[in-house]
């Protein structure tokens, strides 16, 4: 190991090597072009990673390059990966093993170390993007003199601010001078913040990221030819995005400050890496190379030993692999096969289920409600909707047609005699849902998993009448149905195991994370925003102000305050949430009389006609008046954090959920907390709330940042 | 000799032929892939074709399993790029296969039914082994129909030697060692480059480019040929330095009537005169291109003397020379296989047809001259076929 890398040696120990494989390959006139193949020996499920072992073989590999153009024998230098990869960046397994700052600031540096060695050969540097690239899979192309891209490429993007990183490798400050600032900013913040979302090759391309694209079948032949006519003199490249004059003079510091003031709106100032990011992109409008790769050298220090890049590490990890193999989940080969659903219900959320069912599984959904009446109108609802997505593209004319004669309506409930799910969504009432439990009951077969999507109710109590109460299950969604990602899971004592495969099965075919919890009031995801919700309206009702209670939340960085989120989940509902854990948890969880008086209004902010937020009403803050015993922010932040605690200290140990991390998968997939907060329990860990709580972590040792 | 249609042989390229096996480049190269590459390559050439005007795509391959099945001319020409509206379908005549592709589209276009057409043939001899999945029907044996030997194509080379004794070992080997140096003076001339398409190639040490025929043995000596083992007999006369190897590689060809070549303003590099197939007997397959050339000349109203190029495909050495010896043509004739041939290149079985046709169209641009050439392969189970044509070029003999 380089002298100068010397502490990056442990990390590299077993490290999955990424190898530079180098052949030479004839051009025209006699020239050559020695071509480099990152390659790790790996089928394309484990793409190439870039570990300091990696890029210092890459760094050995270019120097050689770099000797044989001095004495003549080559006369370009291309770079490109093996099937379908091109490289995935970082190994980020080995980047959040990093001890210390000064490790992370190591391995910024030998990343710009490698990477620059592209830009200083004596002789052309070409990379070509034969497949998905991402992170410092980006910044090698973007070392380069030319790069091209093949248009079937489907992921290539820059998601360190997803991570709680900078593109650190040239990245912020190679990018912006490249394609200019506004598109700089679309894809080192923008898209990692819109849950992440990548470029495919030609949007790339059209970005001015690449100077060429070809199709897939020749990719690596044309690429070769084309950087044949570079080397030759007779293709010249034209960069129409790279910035010019005007907008290093104008533009860029207004394009930064929209930007920095569109981030403060939508995530607050809490989340770090966004901010370094910019700050990078900014100073990236005058500073030469040299310093702008310092300035990523120390930047990436910093939030490589932060505490936030920890916590998003292991919320990248929960989404990414827990969520996928769902704790407690039974054997799958357990499932029942699901080739027919019933709808209980044709509301509005009767309809999102029925659609949502036919559209993943592409089975026969029958939907009921009490008259032909109501039954047709949500059936000429969801074939409105179907007909939506056929207009936008996302389904052809043939899958039109089938998806809509999939759906139907009854009001007959023998028509759900052959189902092998139904669920219910009716109106949050125990007699009601038993009663309809048990009318379809007569129908159906023993099997049948009979689901419901109760929020607040007692799924053993919704089966309590039923002659099979094995069957049933709780498949709690979020609105709106379609986009969020979260299914909690619920298992009653009698639930089977045959019910509970099945239910996973069928969440995962529909393209949702589920995750298995108790019986018990709220689950998982409305148990938490009970909680906060209830201490934010106990402090208005003791008299904090509204404003104050929003500074209490706002060093956590969720994406609203909770009195936002009480109006996005209507106030009526959330007096409801509260009512309900009050009634469950009398001595934790607090009811307000004052949020029905709200309710009754409708509304706690004044908005203007474009529905922004012209502060707290007048009339609600008339309505709340006469607590006495206001609290400072710091007391409620406190307050809620301690609280959190104790409150998730309760449920694990009452074994709601297997463990904290599903505590954690919950709240940032079904409530938007974000990763830097690593869900809510890295947070709490850290903050010092755990141990005041109930004296010692969730998480052994705490995640959080080094020195 | 005048056809209602005019058929023209507008353009042809290959890849580079590999050796076959793990170690040769294209081990790791899907066979559809390569004829793929060979049909971008010619429709990149000949970009004032709209793509939707081909109607037919037909590719050839001996073995259609695997990454040589699903229709591959079908399966190919998606894959090319072509609009789903361009019709494929797959060929089999064992060697001749992409030669009996273009005269299939030459027969459809003769008839009116098309005025386009991409002909070619892959053969990916590292996947799809020589024989590999035959289930031969026990009646050739039971009943005698073919002898034993005549289903391996060594034995039915010895056989011909046997047959024609003056056909010896040495007039093989020499006639191989020509090969191998003509082949050679003709990369130096670059008269090969030109028709070859560079194909990417994936080892376990990078991805590489192919840009020349990897079997070729310039350095080829009439000692070191002497020396070769013969592996089908005991003192036998066959060896890997007189016969063609076994290859990985693709051909593909644009095919049009007169009508639509002047229509998009091509320049078409052949005319097609005639073409003719005959059987012979299994056992010395070899010489299937004598009778199917006579036919071939006969329905041109030609003799061979009129023929001024040859392009015979060098399955063997010495069943090249049969048909030279049939028509008292020398062995050293500087008409015949004037760049060397399937001994050096390669022969990937139901591919060279079409090298044949490209090499031919290469030497009528440079010998206006000549008027007729003739392109003329053997085939397994006995058979040989036979396509005669006329230079656009021709400008009257010398």
């Amino acid at each position: 190991m380089t002298e100068q890398f010397a502490r990056l040696s442990d990390l590299a120990k077993d490290e999955v090597i990424t190898h530079s494989f180098v052949r030479d390959v004839p051009l025209s006139a006699g020239r050559t072009l020695a071509l480099i193949t990152l390659d790790n020996g790996k089928d394309h499920t484990r793409p190439n990673t870039l570990g300091p072992a990696t890029l210092l073989e890459f760094a050995k590999v270019l120097d050689e390059q770099k000797e044989r153009a001095a004495a003549g024998e080559i006369h370009g230098v291309a770079v490109t990966g093996k099937p379908f990869i091109f490289a995935a960046g970082a190994d980020l397994s080995k980047v959040s093993e990093i001890p210390d700052r000064e490790t992370g600031k190591q391995m910024a540096q030998l990343g710009h170390w490698a990477l620059g060695k592209l830009s200083e050969l004596g002789v052309p540097s070409f990379v070509f993007v034969n497949g998905l690239a991402l992170g410092g899979g980006v910044e090698i192309p973007l070392n380069a003199d030319y790069r091209t891209i093949d248009s079937s490429v489907p992921a290539f993007a820059l998601p360190e601010v997803f991570l709680g990183l900078i593109p650190g490798w040239g990245g912020a400050w190679l990018l912006p001078n490249l394609i200019g600032i506004e598109n700089a900013l679309k894809v080192v913040i923008e898209n990692p913040l819109k849950n992440n979302r990548m470029l495919k090759g030609p949007e790339a391309f059209e970005l001015g990221i690449a100077d060429a694209m070809f199709g897939p079948a020749n990719f690596l032949e044309d690429s070769i030819r084309w950087a044949d006519g570079v080397i030759a003199g007779t293709t010249k490249v034209k960069r129409k995005n790279e910035p010019g004059k005007i907008e290093r003079t104008v533009k860029w510091d207004v394009a930064i400050g929209i930007a920095d003031k569109m981030l403060a709106n939508r995530i607050g100032r809490v989340a770090k890496s966004p901010y370094a990011a910019l700050a990078l992109l900014k100073a990236a409008k005058n500073t030469d190379k040299k310093t702008g790769f310092e300035a990523e050298d120390n930047a990436l220090a910093d939030m490589i030993s932060g505490d936030q890049f920890q916590a998003s590490i292991y919320a990248f990890n929960l989404v990414q692999k827990r969520a996928k193999r769902p704790a407690g989940a039974p054997d799958k080969e357990l499932a029942r096969p699901v080739t027919k659903v019933g709808v209980i219900g044709a509301g509005l959320m009767a309809r999102q289920f029925a659609l949502l069912f036919v559209r993943r599984l592409q089975v026969p959904v029958v939907i009921t409600d009490l008259d032909q009446t109501a039954t047709d109108a949500g059936v000429a609802a969801i074939h409105a909707e179907i007909d939506k997505l056929h207009e936008k593209g996302r389904l052809s004319s043939d899958d039109t047609n089938r998806l809509k004669a999939l759906v139907t309506g009854t009001t007959n409930k023998a028509d759900f005699a052959d189902c092998d799910w139904v669920i219910e969504a009716i109106y949050e009432e125990l007699g009601a849902k038993q009663a309809v439990f048990a009318e379809v009951e007569q129908f159906i077969s023993d099997e049948t998993i009979l689901a419901t999507n109760t929020s607040s109710l007692s799924v053993e109590q919704i089966g309590a009448k039923l002659k099979h109460p094995e069957r049933v299950v709780g498949f709690h969604f979020f609105n709106p149905v379609a986009v969020m990602p979260l299914i909690e899971v619920v298992k009653t004592p009698h639930t089977n195991d045959e019910t509970l495969a099945t239910a996973m099965v069928t969440a995962k075919n529909l393209r949702k994370n589920a995750v298995i919890t108790t019986d018990t009031p709220g689950f998982v995801v409305n148990r938490i925003l009970a909680k906060v919700l209830g201490e934010a309206m106990h402090a208005v009702d003791t008299g904090t102000p509204f404003e104050v209670v929003e500074e209490s939340t706002r060093p956590f960085g969720l994406p609203m305050t909770p009195f936002e989120l009480l109006e996005l989940v209507g106030l009526k509902v959330g007096a409801h949430v509260l009512d309900t854990h009050h009634a469950a948890f009398p001595e934790r969880f607090f009811e307000s009389k004052n949020l029905h008086k709200l309710a009754e209004l409708g509304f706690i902010f004044d908005r203007d006609s474009k529905g922004k937020s012209k502060g707290v009403s007048k009339k609600a803050v008339e309505i709340v008046k006469g607590g006495t015993s206001p609290m400072t922010a710091e007391e409620l932040q406190i307050r809620i954090e301690d609280g959190l605690a104790d409150e998730i200290h309760r449920m694990l140990e009452d074994g709601v959920v297997a463990a904290a991390e599903d505590i954690d998968l919950c709240l940032i997939l079904g409530a938007g907390y974000p990763f830097q907060m690593g869900g809510v329990t890295p947070y709490l860990d850290r903050a010092g709330a755990s141990e005041r709580a109930f004296g010692s972590t969730f998480h052994n040792p705490p995640i959080r940042g080094v020195q | 000799m005048a056809k209602e249609t005019e058929i023209v042989f507008v353009d042809g390229v290959r890849t580079p032929f590999g050796r076959a096996g793990e170690k040769g480049m294209f081990w790791n190269t899907r066979a559809d892939d390569l004829v793929v590459k060979a049909m971008i390559g010619v429709l990149e050439r000949n970009p004032q074709i709209p793509k939707d005007r081909f109607d037919e795509v037909a590719i050839a391959a001996t073995t259609q399993t695997g990454d040589q099945g699903l229709t591959i001319g079908r399966s190919a020409a998606m894959l090319a790029g072509l609009p789903k509206s361009v019709p494929g379908y797959a060929i089999d005549r064992m060697c001749a296969g992409a030669m009996t592709a273009v005269t299939n589209v030459a027969g459809g276009i003769a008839f009116g039914a098309y005025d386009l057409a991409i002909a070619g043939g892959v053969e990916h001899m590292g996947h799809h082994p020589m024989g590999s999945g035959v289930d031969p029907n026990p009646r050739f044996l039971s009943e005698k129909l073919v002898d034993p030997e005549a289903l391996n194509m060594g034995n039915t080379a010895e056989k011909l030697h046997d047959r024609f004794p003056q056909l010896t070992k040495e007039r093989s080997d020499a006639f191989a060692l020509r090969s191998q140096q003509r082949a050679n003076a003709a990369y130096e001339a670059n008269n090969i480059q030109p028709d070859l398409i560079s194909v990417a190639t994936k080892s376990e040490a990078g991805w590489g480019l192919a840009t020349r025929d990897e079997g070729l043995r310039p350095e080829t000596t009439l000692e070191g040929l002497a020396a070769l083992k013969t592996p089908f007999r005991s003192h036998g006369r066959i060896t890997a330095g007189n016969a063609s190897g076994l290859n990985d590689g693709a051909t593909a060809s644009i095919i049009a009537s007169g009508d639509a070549a002047r229509e998009f303003g091509l320049k078409p590099k052949m005319r097609m005169v005639s073409f003719a197939y005959a059987g012979v007997e299994p056992e010395i397959m070899g010489i299937g291109p004598i009778p199917s050339t006579e036919k071939a000349l006969r329905k041109a109203g030609l003799t061979i003397n009129d023929i001024g190029l040859f392009e015979l495909n060098e399955a063997f050495a010495v069943q090249v020379l049969s048909l030279l010896d049939h028509f008292g043509i020398d062995d050293e004739d500087p008409r015949v296989n004037q760049w060397g041939g399937a001994i050096a290149m390669g022969h990937p079985l139901a591919s060279s047809g079409v090298r044949l046709m490209i090499q031919l169209a290469a030497q009528f641009e440079q010998h206006p001259e000549v008027q007729f050439g003739l392109t003329a392969m053997c085939v397994g189970l006995g058979q040989g076929g036979s396509v005669i044509w006329e230079n656009p070029n021709y400008k009257g003999a010398k």
